[in-house]
């Protein structure tokens, strides 16, 4: 019956989000950057690390459209392959992230007590550090890496699911048609699963795209001080801060990077604006 | 609300603590060690010396005995030494937090100053044009990266214009009001524009909420001018949504303090952490990850009392 349900809402959703221009919008960007990321190894690019001297710093022109960098590399190609590496680090970051803060978010709200307690003054700790900068310390001691990032971006976000996933919990465990599956002795795993974490789905799927475009902000700060992606692996914030030796010579070294973290950026945002109105109309912004 | 008061502030100690501990063991789980990283491979020195290095700087003994000796500098108020500059971490600290509160206070101020006036027109004013460039401006100042609005302010301000130094740096606003205004106005509203766009988007959602009220269909049945009715009675009401939001947004103008002073060298707390974090500066790291952190969660403790203040219903949950 959940499943269902859980098919038919997520339809009539589809439908809904069909008729919002801002999100379609949102849907293309992110759809756009997504095969551009998958699909450049077939994509008619040079190198991203490719070095050819004669063409430093060559602005934007017919043969490279978006001109080349210090070294004499294409800037297209590597822009592209730099939204490989930012997708890859926000999608793995935020599923890890939503797993373990459903699974803890769930055991919290539904266990309630002194799990509850513990669980969300364990969180509280993790809400106590400005999120960038929580970020920022754990790659730090972890070193500069694209892996590191992805546990650093997982570790900020894990308490945001778990506190979102917990309030509805809370009062869904106290519902009628919970209460009915318990009094026919369904037990506790079964009633999380079946039957309450489908209610959750609409929470999820709108927080998911919120943090999708927190953790490619995130990745390209924490690539803009050197902390994600190493020379010469592409990377959109090391790009930008590369770009920044050479402002006045070659302003597109700085713009084009910064130009792509914010078209992804704003797509996810868009996508999440749009979700958010048509799964939960209370919350519109 | 003196009990709520004492309740607040008491559900702070253990909060405080796992803060403490969590700010302790941040730079323990790096592999390798400060010594190593601030002699690089440029000096040689024997095993022996190297552990008299360590014992020196306290970094041979077991973790709970370097956290109980830390919390203890913490009590006695230096907070331990900067390995780089030998001068007590409070002193290094005292010294940029208020370049740092100055930076944020007035990145706030712009915040406050675009998103506010944005937010009330746009909601008061919905689905025309300046509703919709108001929520343009909503979305395209989230998505903006901040290094990057901070790199074009340079581009354009400091290397074409020339209105802003070229170097960075900072004076004293009671010192050189004018020179203080040219260091740090750039900075603040790259700052402050991913903050205003939440503000506009806050307001809006408020004060739309809020107009669609029975009492202030009341209002406008018993004649009030459309002026006081937004004024006195939604922008009010709307403004507690709005404080709660800037209490959560401190966290960001903290952490984004990082990224923009390193961009327009403003020598505050942010810049100063991550030179600390690159050079594996252990005690100054902590003191400035714990003075931030401490900074953050009191913040949001006294939004929740003025909340608890403004509205009554939230004192007695």
């Amino acid at each position: 019956m959940a499943i269902s349900t859980l098919a038919s809402a997520s339809s009539s959703a589809l439908g809904a989000l069909g008729g919002n221009r801002a999100a379609l919008a949102g849907l293309g960007i992110v759809s756009v950057l997504a095969l551009a990321a998958s699909l450049a190894d077939w994509l008619p690019l040079p190198s991203p690390v490719e070095m050819v001297p004669q063409r430093r710093l060559v602005g934007p022109n017919w043969g490279m459209p978006l001109g080349a960098d210090a070294f004499g590399r294409d800037l297209l190609s590597r822009t592209v392959y730099g939204a490989r590496l930012s997708l890859q680090v926000a999608v793995t970051s935020v599923t890890a992230a939503l797993a373990a803060g459903t699974l803890l978010g769930l055991a919290a709200g539904y266990a309630g007590g002194r799990l509850d307690q513990a669980l969300m003054r364990a969180m509280d700790v993790f809400f106590s550090f400005p999120a960038v900068l929580l970020a920022l310390g754990i790659v730090a001691a972890l070193g500069p890496s694209p892996s590191n990032v992805v546990l650093a971006i997982a570790v900020v976000y894990t308490p945001i699911f778990a506190r979102v996933v917990r309030g509805p919990v809370l009062a869904l465990k106290e519902r009628e048609f919970v209460e009915a599956t318990r009094a026919l002795g369904a037990s506790a795993r079964r009633i999380v699963w079946r039957h309450i974490l489908p209610n959750l789905v609409s929470v999820l799927v709108v927080q998911t795209s919120i943090a999708l475009s927190w953790a490619i902000l995130t990745e390209a700060s924490l690539s803009f001080l050197g902390l994600s992606a190493q020379p010469p692996a592409p990377s959109w914030g090391a790009m930008l801060n590369e770009g920044r030796q050479a402002l006045e010579l070659a302003p597109h070294l700085a713009i084009f990077p910064g130009l792509a973290i914010m078209l992804a950026v704003l797509g996810f945002n868009l996508l999440g604006d749009g979700l958010r109105d048509v799964l939960d109309p209370r919350q519109r912004a | 609300m003196r009990r709520y008061l004492a309740k607040r502030l008491l559900s702070l100690v253990p909060t405080l603590v796992g803060v403490s501990l969590l700010t302790f063991l941040f730079l323990r789980l790096i592999p390798g060690d400060a010594i190593a990283v601030r002699l690089g491979t440029s000096t040689v020195l024997s095993e022996h010396q190297l552990a008299e290095l360590r014992s020196y700087l306290g970094i041979d003994q077991p973790l709970h005995v370097q956290y109980v000796r830390w919390v203890g500098s913490l009590l006695r108020g230096d907070a331990g030494y900067s390995i780089r500059t030998g001068q007590p971490v409070v002193t290094e600290i005292a010294a940029r937090l208020p370049v740092t509160a100055e930076l944020a206070l007035g990145a706030a101020l712009v915040a406050l100053g675009l998103g506010l006036p944005l937010g009330v027109l746009s909601a008061v004013r919905p689905n025309t044009t300046l509703d919709l460039a108001a929520r343009a401006f909503g979305l395209l100042g989230l998505s903006l990266p901040n290094f990057w609005l901070g790199t074009l302010f340079v581009l354009l301000f400091a290397r074409y214009f020339r209105w802003m130094p070229n170097t960075g740096g900072y004076a004293g606003l009671t010192q050189d009001a004018a020179a203080n205004l040219r260091f740090l106005l750039f900075p603040a509203v790259t700052l402050g524009v991913a903050m205003g766009a939440v503000v506009m988007r806050t307001t809006r959602s408020a004060m739309l909420d809020v107009l669609a009220a029975d009492y202030i269909r009341t209002a406008r049945a018993k004649g009030l001018a459309a002026a006081t009715v937004i004024h006195r009675h939604a922008l009010q009401n709307s403004l507690i949504v709005v404080v709660t939001i800037l209490g959560i947004q401190v966290g960001y103008l903290l952490g984004g303090a990082v990224i923009v002073e390193e961009i327009f060298a403003v020598p505050g707390i942010g810049r100063m952490l991550l030179n600390a974090i690159y050079q594996r500066d252990y005690a100054l790291v902590q003191g400035a990850v714990l003075v931030v952190a401490v900074l953050f969660v009191t913040v949001n403790t006294l939004v929740d009392v003025a909340y608890g203040y403004l509205d009554p219903r939230i004192r007695f949950q």
